[in-house]
């Protein structure tokens, strides 16, 4: 028996009946919400909450009727946003000045693949502004429902749960709007507001209880890194020959390199993880990572802004304790968002650090001086145009690849040239999927802002067509037959949604791909990738040798 | 429905002007001023309300390459690390509603595919009607001064050059495009399902109210036998604090003003001061330069963390056992 949550529940020509103009017959006001396996998440578990201190912890379901909430759940979330509107002046403003014109409707992932109403950005913001001018504006308690004002019910909370949790915060829908209302905002605004009832998804407040205590998402204990690592040494010098060293809490190293978790344990992760060590190794980095600070990646962003904090303020004091000069950032989406637009905010100012400085090629990283903190396609780009790299890209002619803008970096920072330029310098065969699905308008995997869950099934499949829609586009037109993302998240993700939307795509990180390029120093003969697959072309050779014993 | 009750509304209000003939002081120099009251002091207060909450993160959306290396060519505008670059972002969003200009309509196919189409009607609906609104606005200044700035006569010139002039007096191009572009507004909300599934009563309501502005102001200057100088008297007695009425004001110059003095009132408590709001917000009007330049918030307050010191506390065995360096032996 196939289960909502495995892809094969789902029959592609069902999920692609999407009629956006059939609508339900009751206003949006008045339609509740339908809790479908496969469209939600499971609640978070009490003792993620007591870890994290958060209020309200208990064991509740979403079909249930009664939520367990507090007596006075109305009058808390009535203060929290006051408190709120006085706090944030984009909650505030993106309450009072959308004219409802549409403009984003279209724009996210999820409504376009799912054709449901409240998922077009515009009602997402609704719901909480209805109750916003109920409470909060004169027009709204003079003339109620018709200036769109609605009573806080339970209901309306339930609905609040469903959708802030069916938004990925990804910002594509803020690229169209013309006051560039930005639905990241309101979503974490609605989930802070839920978390006040101590209502959370378990796939995002474990992790964030998993981050809390062990570093990161993944609840890896110190000697359990040791040992995840160390088997990627093992893979890498079956692959390469090469002895790479395994530098953890050192002190007095130059950088401390920060990953994503996803990146230690599963694939395709594992492998730009061993791009890491490998290409530190023959750089000659003098480097450590940390088991204390092991994770850049931040569920705080997808929970409340105190809780970015709560998880961002490891990596800063780790950089102290350990005296390093900077900070290097691996290839992780939301992660780069907190570095980028939070960390020096909520954890810096880092003035016990120096400006970063490539010590190969004595590039002075300007625009991080403040933070200390760099990109590591920033560093890998400046590498290569410096001729630091000693790159073969026709090891990857095998490889016809494209790549996948991921959200965080491309709307909250604006990385785009650089993973293309390492990408270009490291794969021969680079395609381009069409305009509007990538760069600012890059389009979600359909499982960012903690919804990659297999419970998530639904929605993931329909969030992520529009993404599938456009890899199976150049896989069509170009043949392309792999997909690299600088995003762990990403790397998971897709590769369930190209299995099922663009089956023949593999999912990979940009590192995995400049290692499988990189000549170097003092490897064996290379016959296999990363992957521990034999690379075409190359194996040729073997046959020859082979031909002799023959 | 919804567009019912805003209609039903509007033109309450406009036969309850028409009638303001019968009480010109009320109608021609109380409400207009209250109405003005309403709108400066109700949209500075907005403003302020806005401006008093702090912005405790830099959150630029970025729709263009970052400032890196240099080598790399930053998209300046749409991704700007200078004050400059965010002053013209910004005028580019106000003066060509530049986020609109990207605006797409996606279809998807049965076969799985989705197309991207390029979709300008709403950008040139808002642009018709914003510039035109502009235009005549400012075309109106010449009932309010005496004798008219040059600038503006030179600007009423150019509006009634542009049209083919059969029409005695002449009709204004801004004053085609007006009803045209709000128009066309009116009808987009109506005709898709998902635009009428979304719009409230209050959506509908500026549009038939500047619907009706539109049409009375159009009627008043080519249908009806107006007296100008009275309402030109009138005008500049307004502005002067010396207001006169003259009988001889026709009623719907009365309906006219009184839509006028409706939006002027409601315009600050309503959708309607995206006008202003736009300036202020943050995924537009800042510059993303949150590496090199720290942003501080001004509400930032100690949270409880998980310190080195406790992690080692918890593992130091198995750090030691591991052979991964610890603080205390």
């Amino acid at each position: 028996m196939v289960k909502p949550d495995e892809v094969a529940y789902y029959k592609k020509d069902d999920l692609l009946k999407v009629d956006y103009e059939s609508l339900p017959a009751t206003e949006w006001m008045d339609t509740p919400v339908d809790f479908r396996r496969g469209s939600y998440i499971y609640p978070g578990k009490p003792k993620n909450l007591k870890i994290l201190d958060l209020p309200n912890p208990r064991e509740w379901a979403l079909t249930d009727d009664d939520w367990k909430l507090q007596e006075n759940w109305k009058q808390i979330i009535l203060e929290g946003m006051a408190e709120r509107l006085k706090k944030y002046r984009s909650f505030k403003l993106f309450m009072d000045t959308c004219v409802r014109c549409g403009a984003c409707a279209d724009k996210c992932h999820f409504y376009i693949g799912g054709g449901d109403p409240k998922n077009m950005p515009v009602l997402r913001a609704e719901l909480l502004r209805s109750v916003y001018r109920k409470d909060f504006t004169t027009l709204g308690k003079v003339l109620g429902k018709l200036a769109g004002a609605r009573e806080l019910t339970i209901d309306v909370i339930k609905e609040w749960f469903y959708y802030f949790y069916q938004c990925t915060e990804c910002r594509r829908c803020s690229v169209f709007c013309p006051y560039g209302i930005d639905t990241a905002e309101i979503t974490m605004m609605g989930r802070e507001l839920l978390g006040l009832l101590g209502l959370y998804i378990n796939w995002s407040i474990e992790p964030v209880a998993n981050c809390y205590r062990f570093g990161n998402h993944l609840a890896i204990p110190p000697h359990g890194l040791v040992d995840t690592l160390e088997f990627m040494l093992e893979d890498i010098e079956e692959a390469t020959g090469i002895k790479a060293g395994l530098p953890l809490n050192k002190k007095g190293a130059e950088v401390l390199f920060i990953p994503p978790s996803g990146d230690y344990v599963a694939a395709p992760g594992i492998y730009t993880c061993m791009g890491y060590l490998l290409l530190f190794h023959d750089l000659g980095l003098d480097y450590t990572f940390s088991t204390y600070a092991s994770e850049g990646g931040n569920f705080g962003l997808f929970t409340s802004h105190e809780m970015i904090k709560r998880l961002n303020s490891k990596i800063y004091a780790e950089a102290k304790r350990l005296g390093v000069k900077w900070i290097l950032g691996g290839e992780c989406g939301h992660m780069w968002r907190v570095l980028h637009q939070y960390m020096d905010t909520v954890s810096g100012p880092a003035d016990f650090l120096e400006v970063p400085k490539s010590p190969f090629t004595g590039t002075v990283f300007e625009n991080a001086r403040s933070t200390k903190t760099v990109h590591i396609m920033e560093f890998f780009s400046d590498l290569i145009k410096h001729d630091k790299l000693n790159l073969d890209p026709s090891r990857n002619d095998h490889i016809r690849v494209t790549f996948h803008d991921s959200c965080n970096p491309a709307r909250g920072m604006g990385i785009f040239e650089e993973p293309r330029y390492v990408l270009k310098s490291v794969c021969n065969n680079f395609f381009e999927m069409p305009l509007n699905t990538i760069r600012e308008q890059t389009f979600c995997c359909g499982g960012g802002a903690g919804l990659g869950t297999d419970e998530n099934m639904e929605m993931r499949l329909r969030g992520g067509l529009p993404r599938g829609a456009a890899v199976k586009y150049v896989q069509e037109k170009h043949g392309v037959n792999q997909l690299a993302a600088m995003c762990a998240i990403d790397r998971a993700t897709l590769t369930t949604v190209c299995d099922y939307w663009a089956p023949g795509v593999q999912a990979t990180g940009i590192t995995e791909l400049v290692a499988n390029a990189m000549i170097f120093k003092g490897e064996n003969k290379r016959t296999v990738n990363l992957r521990l697959e034999p690379v075409p072309g190359m194996e040729g050779d073997e046959k020859e040798g082979g031909a002799d014993d023959e | 429905m919804n567009a019912v009750i805003s209609l039903v509304a509007v033109v309450v209000l406009f036969l309850v002007g028409l009638l303001g003939g019968w009480a010109g002081i009320l109608f021609g120099v109380i409400i207009p001023y209250l109405a003005v009251a309403l709108f400066l002091g109700g949209l500075i207060y907005r403003v302020i309300s806005w401006a008093n909450v702090p912005v405790p993160f830099r959150i630029p959306t970025t729709c263009g390459q970052q400032q890196s290396l240099p080598w790399i060519e930053q998209a300046k505008v749409d991704n700007p690390s200078t004050t400059f670059g965010v002053i013209v972002r910004m005028a580019l969003e106000v003066l060509i509603f530049r986020s609109l200009l990207r605006n797409t309509k996606t279809v998807l196919r049965e076969s799985g595919k989705i197309a991207y189409a390029g979709s300008l009607a709403l950008w040139l609906g808002a642009m018709m009607f914003h510039w035109s609104l502009l235009v005549i606005l400012l075309r109106h200044l010449r009932f309010l001064t005496e004798p008219a700035p040059f600038l503006i006569t030179i600007l009423q010139e150019v509006d009634g050059f542009l049209l083919l002039q059969v029409w005695m007096p002449v009709l204004y191009l801004s004053s085609i495009l007006f009803l045209v572009g709000l128009a066309y507004l009116l009808f987009r909300r109506l005709a898709s399902p998902q635009l009428r599934y979304i719009s409230l009563a209050i959506d509908y309501f500026p549009l038939f109210l500047l619907l009706g502005i539109g049409i009375s102001g159009l009627w008043l200057r080519h249908l009806s036998k107006t007296d100008v100088g009275s309402i030109k008297e009138l005008a500049v007695g307004l502005v002067t604090f010396s207001p006169v009425v003259n009988n001889t004001i026709n009623s719907l110059f009365f309906g006219h003003i009184f839509l006028v003095c409706v939006l002027l009132a409601y315009f600050p408590f309503s959708k309607l001061v995206h006008m202003a709001g736009v300036f202020l917000s943050p995924t537009r009007n800042m510059a993303n330069n949150n590496r090199a330049v720290r942003h501080v918030n001004p509400w930032d307050y100690p949270v409880k963390t998980h310190s080195y010191e406790e992690y080692e506390d918890e593992w130091r065995e198995k750090m030691k056992g591991a052979g991964v360096p610890v603080d205390k032996e």
